[in-house]
């Protein structure tokens, strides 16, 4: 009965020594000081590596910006994940920054709105707490109006029983708030971090991904070194630096012409919109405390606030006037500003009597909006521009897929959107939580955190949210970029809907808030 | 001899698994008409644990002349044409969307089932990310080891047994590519061999094989065996219901064709009480029960906890109000 018994603990054994050596460690590199050099000797010792043994990852995080280092800081948070290996690559010299940014200095031009459902993620991962000692700026109205003078939009937090309806931050206060973050929860951060660029990315073969065959060639006859077994499954990162990382997940995180997107070789849809982003910041003489967005011919015009005076101006426009805007002087420049922000293109909107009636009969249905009184207000004067003017170009990109074996794109490797609502990075951040939420998810289960079908429940869950998002932004896009008379009617009686309808109004705000997934009443 | 499972264990287990899958809607009685015609397996899984007096074990199971099997790796409640039929799609083990697309559907829902009541039978912390650290656990029935290679990853010492050579061969293929899961002890061999080895395991886990076995109270004897005193084992089926033939054999075997046909065959499957009696004679204590509801449209799959079972009708109790029975009250409500 017994020599009938076939076992395979003979192969077994052969690879365990290799197994302690990379998995037994419940934190091999975060925890116990001496964890880090001396274990990656002794796993070159053990398997006997000819060449310095690369190292192993759980998961490979390429690139370092905001939507990457807040899956890494979500990663390392969870109970369940934070045993990962995780490494981020990025050669961005701002990686190397560990103390908090003075707030007294004139802030960055590259500035995001975060929603407050990005704002709960943060504090969730325990990153908001660094954010407020850097400089932030809350805001909770925002006017919306057009350059026809036939309506306006004003919303207040109160609406929807809210402090605020979001917070203008600096790009570069999200990064650092996230890297202080995750070194609060490793000691050795500089050993996840690799400043150096991805230089080529193998994926596992075809035959892996469609499951083994039980072919005669098979490496556990064949006597093939186990290590090499275990790495003709993951995936191989060459570094720029010479270094090579095998990874069981890799996350492309590398923006919106995402290298690791184009590698896996993942389609997307898309198309740029004739128009250009200028960014700047400007100064006032008195503190701005509201969000404006000026519906212009050529595009958007928004006027945020950033503190100490401060706001961050992203005006949308033509490529050529986006040209003439960035090289004509600062005086004039502000001038266009304030031109732009009042009486130029058309007049202030007004009230008319419909408005009252409209009111009135929405009101009957739940409360009136806080902000349906408020009057039109002109935003604050620029006094000058203080910081360079940076011009890009816009475009909507959404890629096929968001996940294959062993890989998964999040933020703007997977979708960029038109910058109107300030949305782009909110969305980053959406997906960088359902991301870590969902390796959480399959480590409790026992899943391989590459595994497709575990990662096809992130794409599930964000790709419908995303689409969404930049189908509503590229209509709002569309529907300004056409000054055609009967057109302009339906934006203003859109704009007195939404200033005097309150249960819509209430659904606009949750819905840029992050609070709600859906763009109609849910 | 049964015991009940405190209605907020049941409740924790039930919102654990929706959490899961956030957007399944909980299907219940008055949604089952109109969606009928959904192909929905039903499944029923089963934890216990053997009770303080530990079953007699090494000079146990009796055994019935049909282990005598001339050749093959066949013994004892083995079937034969059952081991035939397996071998011949083992190769498809791991593809996700092949022949056993349905495990691999469920895998995730019945993992998270075993690992919550597995931490809560030996008090791990579930917050863990290898919560089995140190137990010695069997998957009865491995297959391609589609639960064995989780079971390891949740730091479980795994022995995997399978009686068809060619699953263990691609098994232990499969999990020799990952260092985490290249420990687990593949060996083709059958439940009672390992208990004339006298091999004893902290867990027992026998997930959809009990459905093809020959004799399945030996084979439930045989399980007790394998599980030291206070262990506990864990044993899953298809339900023997209408709902079950329509969908995990007339839907997944002839409409779908997921599943060569005669994979399952009606007069073997087991219901609930079945199992609960054939354990309870195996000298294990049933503990938790929960019932599983996959729907092949929306592909999610639904932890149905026993507490749903009390909706219906809670004042109708047989034979003293186990869960089981209640459960049964209710999936005839279903």
């Amino acid at each position: 009965m017994l020599s009938r018994r076939r076992c395979f603990t003979a192969a077994a054994n052969r690879i365990r020594p290799l197994a302690r050596a990379f998995c037994d460690a419940p934190a091999p590199r975060a925890d116990a000081a001496p964890g880090g050099a001396p274990g990656s000797q002794d796993r070159t010792q053990e398997v006997g590596g000819v060449k310095a043994a690369p190292d192993v990852l759980d998961v490979a995080i390429v690139g370092g910006g905001m939507v990457g280092l807040a899956v890494a800081c979500a990663l390392s948070n969870m109970p369940l994940t934070k045993h990962l290996r995780v490494a981020i690559i990025d050669s961005n010299p701002a990686l190397k920054s560990r103390n908090h940014l003075t707030k007294n200095s004139i802030p960055d031009s590259r500035v995001s709105t975060v929603t407050p459902a990005t704002i709960s993620f943060f504090k969730d991962i325990g990153a908001w707490e660094h954010v407020q000692q850097q400089r932030h700026a809350f805001f909770g109205k925002m006017q919306v109006w057009d350059y026809t003078g036939l309506g306006y939009t004003r919303y207040n937090a109160r609406d929807v029983g809210k402090e605020y309806l979001g917070c203008v931050v600096e790009n570069k206060v999200l990064c650092n708030s996230l890297l202080l973050r995750f070194q609060e929860e490793l000691d050795d951060i500089e050993s996840v971090i690799y400043p150096t660029r991805l230089v080529s990315l193998t994926f596992p073969s075809i035959s892996k991904q469609a499951g083994m065959k039980p072919t005669s060639s098979e490496p556990l006859s064949a006597g093939h070194a186990t290590e090499e077994l275990h790495r003709s499954n993951l995936v191989k990162l060459d570094l720029s630096d010479g270094r090579t990382l095998y990874s069981k997940l890799v996350i492309g995180a590398d923006g919106s012409k995402s290298n690791v997107r184009q590698i896996a070789g993942i389609k997307t849809t898309g198309w740029n919109y004739p128009q250009s982003a200028i960014i700047c910041t400007v100064e006032h003489v008195v503190e701005n405390d509201c969000a404006w967005q000026r519906f212009l011919p050529s595009g958007p015009i928004a006027l945020l606030p950033i503190g100490n005076n401060f706001s961050n101006i992203v005006w949308t426009m033509s490529p050529e006037e986006s040209l003439r805007h960035k090289s004509m002087s600062p005086e004039e420049f502000v001038k266009s500003v304030n031109h732009a922000l009042d009486f130029g293109y058309g007049p202030h909107p007004r009230s008319s009597a419909l408005d009252h009636y409209m009111e009135k009969f929405f009101s009957g249905i739940g409360n009136t909006a806080a902000s349906t009184k408020e009057c039109f207000e002109v935003p604050p004067k620029a006094t000058g521009v203080v910081s360079e003017r940076m011009a890009f170009p816009l475009s909507l990109m959404h890629s096929h897929d968001y996940v294959s074996k062993r890989l998964a794109l999040v933020g703007d490797a997977a979708h960029t959107v038109h910058p109107l609502a300030g949305q782009g990075v909110n969305l980053g951040f959406g997906d960088a939580a359902a991301l870590a939420k969902v390796i959480a998810e399959g480590v409790s289960v026992g899943s391989d955190v590459g595994d497709l079908t575990l990662l096809q429940r992130y794409e599930k869950d964000r790709k419908a949210a995303n689409v969404a998002m930049a189908a509503v932004l590229d209509g709002f896009q569309k529907m300004y970029s056409v000054d055609f008379g009967p057109l302009n009617v339906v934006r203003a009686a859109a704009f007195h809907g939404a200033q005097y309808i309150s249960p819509l109004k209430r659904n606009i705000i949750s819905y840029a808030m992050g609070d709600t997934k859906w763009p109609i009443f849910s | 001899m049964l015991r009940r499972v405190p209605p907020s264990l049941r409740r924790g287990l039930l919102s654990s698994a929706s959490t899961h899958y956030g957007g399944a809607q909980i299907l219940n009685s008055s949604h089952s008409p109109s969606k009928s015609l959904l192909p929905q397996w039903r499944r029923r899984a089963s934890v216990a644990s053997t009770s303080a007096p530990p079953p007699p074990r090494p000079p146990s199971p009796p055994r019935g002349p049909s282990r005598s099997g001339g050749g093959g790796p066949t013994v004892s409640s083995l079937n034969p044409a059952e081991v035939a039929k397996f071998a011949a799609i083992a190769e498809t083990w791991w593809d996700a969307s092949g022949p056993f697309k349905p495990l691999h559907l469920m895998n995730p829902t019945r993992l998270s089932f075993i690992r919550s009541t597995l931490c809560r039978h030996f008090r791990r912390d579930p917050y863990s990310s290898k919560p089995l650290e140190g137990l010695k656990v069997i998957d009865v029935g491995c297959g391609g080891g589609i639960l064995s290679e989780p079971l390891a990853r949740m730091g479980a010492t795994v022995t995997a047994i399978d009686a068809v050579e060619k699953n263990i061969k691609i098994a232990s293929i499969h999990a020799a590519s990952d260092p985490t899961t290249a420990s687990i002890e593949y060996c083709c061999t059958t439940a009672e061999a390992l208990v004339k080895e006298k091999r004893l395991f902290d867990a027992v886990i026998s997930l959809e094989v009990i459905e093809h076995v020959a004799n399945p109270l030996e084979f439930c004897e045989s399980l007790s065996a394998l599980t030291v005193p206070n262990g506990a084992t864990v044993v899953s089926t298809i339900n023997r219901s209408m709902r079950a033939y329509a969908t995990a054999i007339v839907a997944a075997e002839y409409i779908l064709r997921w599943l060569p046909r005669g994979t399952h065959e009606w007069s073997k499957l087991v219901t609930p009480e079945e199992l609960s009696l054939m354990l309870q004679k195996a000298s294990i204590s049933v503990e938790e029960m929960a019932g599983f509801v996959y729907n092949p449209l929306s592909g999610h799959v639904i932890v149905l906890g026993p507490l749903e079972g009390t909706r219906g009708r809670a004042g109708i109790r047989i034979g003293g109000g186990t869960p089981t029975l209640k459960y049964t009250r209710w999936q005839a409500i279903f």
